[in-house]
């Protein structure tokens, strides 16, 4: 039955409610067994959302993206990458703790056909017990499928929204706004997890307010040690400057002349001006763009490198109609 | 004797007005110290800004550098803060420079006069004293007297001097 759409439940402008019926149960043409259904080995992630006032319990679950293979559904396409399962009578805590038990075990991942062969396990994240060789073919064939399929396209946009989201987080904080919305925040770490953090901070591990947020800024910060060259600064400034009061390998760094840009605390000051200086030194002067040829920078950072050796006193400028270039500072090393 | 350029002068960014404010400060220091001892050499006491532009202390045309008329008034200013200059116009076209203050001018004076014991009478100066323009001496020995050291008197026929 490929007939049905999804639908928000909500009467259209020319429609009236004209009954409704509990239990009952929806057949595919003859077919009794009419049901849908996810595989586990889809589920990414899941977690719980408590009651509240008003809400029932629900349990949030994040998926991989859809395997090309992928049968038929009751919908071809969805913005969101996971679902959440509203319990609204009771139930949610045994079906959790099942969910638990089986995305440990992973039963699917054994075949009939495995050898016996001990293969090394991943002791680290303990997912991994001692399958036999076509278990880890298929599971390697899986990841490479999944990798192939997130497209370049695909991260844009994912990153996009995920920017827009961190903006609005960022400005929730900093205007002190209210609570972010457990959708945002559901969003957010959907987002997280597409991204390759597997474990989410919630609310519920981490309590409200600060904490959780820098918490959220944190896992921000893993995402930009990824490779992941499609935010521009520019973009992340709002998110990123969450990074301030972390202890994070990351810093936003606002140079005098208002360019940002997010660099690695490795990248310590002392360090960029004490090679700047020696650098210029060996050369005996350098101008900006003769900078960035030998350090492979771009132009604008090496200029904000020179810059700020130069302010820390450490180099000193040529200006003329030849160009801008940096000296050694000998008014402070010469008599 | 030729005149002695000191290391800044070959270092192009002598030249351009540093940013750096500590780094500027001992820009300008070394400024008011070539300026100073270049005038001294060549006995220089009234400078125009027009022709000291192109004069070789700020024009060094061996590297292609001068430096800038702002920064040059800067180190003017500089040197008048020092006591070391002073605008004859309010344009600031013309200065005269004291690359000896009246003060330090006094002193020598004083001392000389002490040394010959000579009050009151004609003697030659030695050579140190050689192209002291009057209105140079004439502040110096105001300098003395405001130090309680010297007294100038006006005489019949000019003014005379009285050492203490």
């Amino acid at each position: 039955m490929d007939r049905f759409t999804w639908s928000n439940g909500l009467l259209e402008m020319n429609e009236t409610l004209v009954i409704q019926q509990r239990g009952v149960k929806l057949y595919d043409g003859e077919d009794k067994e009419c049901c849908i259904a996810i595989p586990l080995s889809q589920i990414i992630y899941f977690e719980e959302q408590a009651a509240g006032i008003g809400k029932s319990a629900k349990i949030v679950v994040h998926l991989h993206a859809s395997p090309a293979n992928k049968e038929p559904g009751p919908y071809q396409q969805s913005k969101f990458s996971y679902f959440k399962l509203s319990f609204k009578e009771h139930g949610q805590i045994e079906f959790f703790r099942r969910l638990t038990e089986e995305l440990s075990q992973k039963r699917w991942e054994s075949t009939p056909m495995s050898q016996p062969i001990p293969t090394a396990t991943n002791s680290q994240t303990g997912r991994t017990r001692a399958v036999g060789i076509v278990g880890i073919e298929r599971k390697i064939e899986e990841r490479r499928k999944e990798t192939e399929k997130i497209s370049q396209s695909k991260l844009m946009v994912k990153a996009k929204e995920m920017v827009e989201l961190s903006r609005s987080i960022a400005n929730k904080i900093k205007d002190k706004q209210g609570d972010i919305t457990e959708d945002e925040t559901i969003r957010f770490k959907s987002y997280l997890l597409s991204m390759g953090i597997a474990n989410p901070v919630t609310r519920e591990t981490h309590g409200s307010g600060t904490h959780y947020h820098l918490q959220l800024a944190k896992q921000l910060g893993d995402i930009l040690l990824a490779p992941l060259e499609l935010l521009s600064p520019e973009d992340l400034v709002n998110a990123c400057k969450m990074f301030e009061s972390l202890k994070q390998p990351l810093r936003l760094r606002i140079f005098d002349s208002g360019v940002m840009v997010v660099q690695l605390q490795s990248h310590s000051e002392e360090e960029m001006i004490s090679s700047a200086l020696d650098n210029v030194t060996d050369k005996g002067s350098l101008t900006a763009e003769e900078f960035a040829k030998l350090l492979g920078l771009s132009v604008l950072l090496s200029k904000e490198r020179l810059l700020l050796a130069e302010k820390m006193g450490h180099l000193c400028r040529d200006d003329s109609v030849e160009g801008l270039r940096f000296y050694p500072n000998l008014f402070n090393s010469q008599a | 004797m030729s005149f002695e350029w000191p290391w800044q002068y070959n270092f192009p960014p002598f030249f351009t007005l540093q940013p750096n404010v500590d780094t500027r400060q001992k820009q300008l220091a070394a400024w008011c110290s070539l300026a100073l001892s270049y005038c001294r050499h060549h006995k220089l006491y009234t400078l125009d800004i027009m022709e000291v532009q192109e004069c070789p202390v700020f024009n060094h045309k061996n590297i292609d550098r001068k430096l800038s008329t702002e920064a040059i008034l800067i180190v003017f200013e500089e040197l008048r803060k020092k006591g070391n200059l002073e605008w004859l116009d309010k344009n600031k076209t013309q200065c005269l420079v004291m690359w000896r203050r009246p003060e330090e001018w006094g002193k020598l004076i004083y001392q000389w006069v002490s040394r010959s014991a000579v009050v009151n009478s004609c003697n030659t100066f030695p050579p140190e004293f050689h192209g002291l323009e009057e209105w140079m001496l004439i502040r110096s020995l105001q300098a003395l007297q405001t130090d309680g050291k010297a007294e100038v008197i006006t005489m019949d026929d000019g003014k005379g001097v009285k050492f203490f």
